[in-house]
């Protein structure tokens, strides 16, 4: 007895690097943005519970054309998931209606990259004014 | 019927997705451009003594797991999705090694924390 198989429409192993689909694989490849970041600060984070050599080591590194380069990339990649991810949202929400008015989902989008950029300039002012 | 796992995924993608969309740009600004090039913060922004009373601090310890956890969660779902949909491996493969890393890398982010100390 053999299990059915379903049937897989034959694709091209490179659709996703044309267009349209290239749009799809670049905004999914912000998350290697996001992840990478994480990587680095836990590599910050170990260094700071190895002791204080381990962490200056971190801390060149982080001053190290490498990184420099590294983290314009992954500021590209945050700002690019920023942009699309308020982009997806009023697709992914509930509608919202206020009165008898379905709020148009370009709105929301307006709103929610509004509130994006408030919160980028309020974590930059807190860490100015927390400077030592 | 067989349940579906993958709305367990979602809710670590969706506040990661969210809290790197708020505050995302502004870290990698901070830690990883501004502090180490000393552009508009003072050298010692990030030296052992601050980063480590901010590391001993509660608040300072919610905000570093989070951040570290939620991002690379949201990471891991969408390079899990993008692979997967790329045929790279198998799907059972490609959810061993994506979310694997992102939990052995959580359950890492934790040690390190408590080691710091309080």
């Amino acid at each position: 007895m053999s299990r059915a198989r379903p049937y897989l429409r034959p694709a091209e192993p490179l659709w996703w690097a044309h267009p349209p689909y290239l749009a799809y694989t670049l905004r999914e490849a912000t998350g290697l943005a996001v992840a990478g970041y994480a990587v680095v600060l836990l590599a910050g984070l170990i260094g700071l519970a190895s002791g204080e050599s381990a962490y200056a080591a971190w801390l060149n590194f982080l001053k190290s054309p490498w990184s420099l380069a590294l983290h314009l990339l992954f500021l590209t990649g945050m700002i690019a998931h920023v942009w699309t991810w308020f982009q997806i949202m009023p697709k992914t929400m509930p509608r919202l209606v206020i009165g008898r008015r379905v709020l148009p989902q370009r709105w929301i989008t307006a709103a929610g990259l509004a509130v994006a950029m408030a919160s980028l300039i309020i974590v930059l002012l807190v860490a100015v004014w927390t400077q030592p | 019927m067989k349940r579906s796992v993958a709305p367990l995924f979602w809710l670590p993608f969706g506040a990661g997705g969210m809290l790197s969309a708020l505050i995302g740009p502004a870290l990698v600004l901070i830690t990883g451009l501004m502090a180490p090039t000393g552009t508009g913060l003072a050298p010692g922004f990030m030296s052992f003594a601050r980063a480590s009373a901010f590391a001993r601090h509660p608040l300072g310890k919610l905000i570093l797991f989070g951040v570290i956890a939620l991002f690379l969660w949201h990471g891991a779902e969408r390079i899990y999705l993008t692979l997967r949909d790329m045929r790279a491996a198998g799907k059972l493969a490609l959810m061993w090694v994506c979310y694997g890393t992102a939990g052995a890398l959580t359950f890492v982010t934790a040690a390190a924390l408590v080691i710091i100390g309080f």
